[in-house]
């Protein structure tokens, strides 16, 4: 395990929620509820995204449990001070209950729907004036300390190659055995990217029933993905050395270090003490919607949805996104890949495979850039003003509930 | 063993090439030298020893796959030569395709 070497820690000094949830952040969201409301929120959003204003929103017209829980728990996350939502007025997304949601976990809460306010440069105006509000309202949210074992941390692999398994992702998996050991919460995802490794998982679980249901959640995504025809599993993926799905999950696999599992979550379910957990992404059931995750964003906005303040994203090729909400710390595997795109990547992780560092300072740098971030200092995607956001349709079976077996309480 | 080439675990039958390296490059296995026939990018595998058709191709000390015809030691390991044993691999070239009829 990476320790800490006189590393002066910088104290988390925390945004206090109305519902008791501490932030590192204090955003203000713009949410369309509809596509055809996107362009008004993003005008409205525009002029304060210096000030913490961030869009997101849900573009289908047809109703959905898990969009809207996803929107729910984004609009309530711990780094959120507050929330505008803009409707068109005729979709099929229920804004009032989410609105109830937010105004329930104490947050101010607006609503402008384009039919009723007169159309797009109207609403435009309303909502300015409505984000300039909460922007004066949330300055004034109590702020107190924070320490590391209220801190949930997700971890995501984009645009990998041979170099991820090697260096990046058991560095982020080192610094997640840091957090957990520190008492902290740490969730790995993407059961499409586990499919070859269930059985070596399945033995670190905190029960027996817990590993089979891990075993049982992978075989799920190998089934879903069979019937999609891909794998989790790009063109990039295979020009950077990666032959097969099963290659590219031992790798993946690796972010996860070598704690105990605590637990499987699925989207929106917020782990309530510390741990490692595996959120399952694939949906339930027959698949309906397509891909279980588009892309490497979807999968970041399940983890914020599911309580992370921060995201670990280990990637080989280069990818360069953040997100809204939570900050994205880049943690890039290869070398190469470095030096071309340095103005991208918080820690060089690379550096391993040229003899300039080992594989236990990677892991120490990742965990300490961790509670950097967390106590205020910006990842470079979010300096290089990073906030992307998308959220697509997926089922849940709700008579496939997380059972006793995948998050066990008497740990 | 040429120090760019990694073995991740003593079970593997694969190394990792950790720079890229160009067509032409010596390396060293075992005390066996090879030259390189094409340029390699990091992170390729290579056969840290023959391996026979069907053989499960290990890396990390785990199986990623099965060689779908002989592989001599020191020859680059790839979807020429390889499968998944779970999905189809896909690129963009096609490359990848004719093996999709292989895999499971």
């Amino acid at each position: 395990m990476v320790r800490a070497k006189n590393m002066p820690q910088m104290p988390i000094n925390a945004y206090l929620r109305p519902d008791g949830r501490k932030g590192i952040r204090n955003q203000v969201l713009v949410a369309y509820l509809v596509e055809c409301a996107h362009h008004v929120a993003r005008e409205i959003t525009y002029p304060y995204r210096e000030q913490g204003a961030q869009l997101i929103g849900f573009s289908g017209c047809y109703p959905n449990p898990y969009s809207f829980r996803m929107m729910t728990q984004l609009c309530s996350h711990p780094n959120v001070g507050g929330v505008l939502l803009i409707s068109l007025g005729c979709e099929g997304f229920d804004r009032n209950a989410l609105m109830e949601k937010i105004r329930e976990s104490g947050r101010p809460v607006e609503l402008l729907v384009i039919q009723q306010s007169g159309g797009t440069s109207r609403t435009i105006r309303e909502g300015r004036a409505k984000v300039e509000a909460i922007i004066d309202e949330i300055s004034h949210v109590p702020r107190t300390g924070m320490s590391i074992n209220e801190l949930i941390v997700g971890t995501v692999c984009g645009g990998s190659d041979g170099t991820s398994g090697i260096t990046a992702n058991p560095a982020v998996g080192l610094s997640f055995d840091h957090l957990v050991a520190e008492g902290g919460t740490a969730i790995f995802e993407e059961t499409g990217e586990l499919i070859g490794c269930e059985h070596i998982m399945a033995a670190r679980a905190a029960t027996p029933e817990l590993g089979t249901a891990l075993e049982q959640c992978v075989g799920k995504a190998a089934v879903y993905y069979s019937t999609m025809g891909h794998g989790s599993f790009s063109p990039g993926n295979a020009d950077g050395g990666l032959t097969t799905q099963e290659e590219k999950s031992m790798g993946a696999y690796a972010k996860s270090g070598s704690s105990r599992i605590s637990g499987i979550i699925k989207p929106g379910d917020v782990p309530e003490k510390g741990g490692l957990y595996l959120l399952d992404v694939v949906p339930d059931g027959e698949p309906r919607f397509g891909f279980p995750n588009i892309n490497d964003t979807a999968e970041i906005a399940e983890l914020i949805a599911c309580g992370s303040h921060l995201v670990l994203f280990a990637t080989g090729r280069g990818s360069v996104v953040g997100s809204v909400i939570s900050p994205v710390i880049k943690v890039c595997a290869n070398p190469e890949t470095y030096r071309n795109m340095e103005e991208d990547m918080d820690v060089d992780a690379g550096r391993i495979l040229e003899g300039r560092g080992t594989l236990p300072e990677v892991g120490q740098e990742i965990y300490d850039t961790v509670l950097r971030v967390a106590a205020g200092a910006k990842s470079r995607s979010e300096e290089l003003g990073h906030q992307e956001f998308v959220l697509t349709y997926k089922s849940f079976d709700p008579s496939v509930p997380i059972g006793p077996s995948c998050f066990p309480n008497d740990l | 063993m040429s120090p760019f080439l990694i073995q991740l675990s003593p079970k593997d039958n694969v190394l990792i090439v950790a720079r890229s390296l160009a067509q032409g490059e010596n390396y060293e296995i075992e005390g066996e030298n090879f030259v390189l026939p094409q340029p390699l990018g990091l992170g390729h595998k290579i056969a840290a020893r023959d391996i026979s058709t069907g053989e499960k191709i290990l890396k990390y000390g785990a199986p990623i796959g099965s060689a779908t015809k002989a592989i001599a030691k020191g020859e680059h390991v790839h979807l020429q030569n390889m499968k998944s044993d779970y999905l189809p691999t896909f690129t963009l070239d096609g490359q990848g395709q004719k093996y999709a009829a292989n895999a499971h």
